[in-house]
């Protein structure tokens, strides 16, 4: 009995401990962000280009057929009560709010947060963190802020993207194969959205593509530095910021709403 | 050096394709009710039903957009619903006998104020008011009435 608590306690207590190391790690990376972007602005983009352009043809892909399947089941299930013209609406609002940012964050976890995470583990393991420490450039600044930076700046443009994609793929499906009035499919859409519809947007995408490129990266520094540790590392990215997404936005859209 | 040319390319690409989403969104997606005009005067109405008239609602003149409603508001000593809303300045011709009408556009969409125009010379003002009013129509009253109706004709 002395034993389990002593376990319980121990356990609380390292949640607590890598809780707060957490907090801790994002402030470094937050204080050397400013001079990095200054000094070496070359490494943050190339690391737009691997977040970002190279999640494009997923993210559009996924947000075509997101768009389409939602036009097609919205529009199902309007017709039972002649509003078929509200269809545009329904998307729009499904799309922008919610399923926009939250499948983009989730998609983006497993295509680029895995990358990151398996990157940087993958350089723990082979020592080029310890070669740098050696070399005086601090990995911290050199390779993982830009990675972090990379990724928060990725993730809200492909959100963007996404939404936009998914509002033509609903468009496709709805009017070209449905026959709903395209006027009333983007004039019901203008009238029932608010720009504090677009600000959640925002907000949302803001904070996942900050919370995503955080834990990739968090992930990767701390990843045991073995073949099977950085394989963990990868899985728990994509697990802890699924988690993390998900919390987050029912909490943003509870505030926002 | 060929191989940092794409990669900045490529980036360039991704950046300008979601900064372009994302005007888009801003500014595509929504307002409908966009009027801003940097002149306006305002107008009261006194409607014995404003329905789900709300702030930031068009109003509309033979369907044209030309100005929003500010406040829909309750007086407690007429018991009325007073709805305040100003009209872009351009339009400083419409004449003070004109009647308002609650519409709603489309069957589903929301509601808005109409403005039919009327025959007098005196044009509205800032502070004017409207005294000819049509109330919403409200669907469940008019049911009501259509059921009544019927359960009489009967006899």
């Amino acid at each position: 009995m002395k034993a389990l608590i002593r376990d319980l306690h121990s356990t609380v207590l390292e949640f607590v401990r890598t809780f707060g190391a957490f907090q801790l790690f994002f402030l470094r990376l937050l204080r050397h962000t400013p001079k990095m972007l200054l000094k070496r602005p070359r490494l943050v983009i190339k690391q737009i280009y691997n977040a970002g352009a190279l999640s494009l043809v997923i993210i559009m892909v996924c947000g075509f057929f997101v768009g389409a399947v939602l036009g097609l089941l919205g529009h199902n299930i309007l017709a039972r009560f002649n509003a078929e013209d509200a269809i545009g609406t329904l998307v729009a609002f499904a799309l922008i709010k919610q399923l926009g940012p939250v499948f983009t964050a989730l998609l983006f976890a497993g295509r680029a947060g895995t990358a990151l995470s398996s990157e940087i583990g993958l350089m723990k393991a082979t020592d080029q963190l310890s070669a740098m420490e050696m070399m005086a450039v601090n990995p911290v600044r050199r390779v993982l802020v830009p990675r972090f930076v990379g990724a928060s700046v990725a993730l809200p443009l492909l959100v963007a993207i996404f939404i936009c994609v998914g509002l033509l793929g609903a468009h496709l499906v709805t009017i070209e194969l449905l026959q709903v009035d395209a006027g009333a499919f983007w004039q019901q859409m203008r009238l029932a959205l608010a720009d504090k519809d677009i600000f959640e947007f925002i907000v949302k995408s803001v904070a996942f593509g900050i919370v995503a490129g955080l834990i990739a990266v968090w992930e990767g520094y701390n990843a045991i530095p073995t073949a099977e540790g950085v394989g963990l590392a990868t899985t728990r990215t994509v697990v802890i910021t699924a988690i993390s997404v998900l919390i987050l936005n029912f909490m943003i859209t509870a505030v926002l709403l | 050096m060929q191989q940092t040319r794409s990669v900045e390319i490529g980036t360039g690409l991704f950046v300008l394709l979601g900064m372009s989403a994302l005007f888009f969104l801003t500014t595509q997606t929504t307002g409908g009710q966009d009027f801003s005009a940097a002149d306006t005067f305002e107008v009261e109405a006194r409607f014995e039903n404003v329905g789900s008239l709300k702030d930031r609602a068009p109003v509309a003149m033979s369907g044209v957009t030309i100005g929003r409603v500010t406040s829909v508001t309750f007086d407690p000593v007429t018991l009325e619903a007073k709805v305040l809303f100003v009209i872009d300045s351009q339009y400083d011709q419409i004449p003070d006998d004109s009647d308002a009408s609650i519409l709603t556009s489309g069957l589903l969409g929301s509601q808005y104020i109409g403005l039919q125009a009327g025959g007098s010379d005196i044009y509205l003002e800032d502070g004017g008011e409207i005294l000819f009013t049509q109330s919403a129509i409200v669907l469940e009253n008019l049911i009501g009435k259509f059921l009544v109706n019927a359960g009489s004709s009967k006899d």
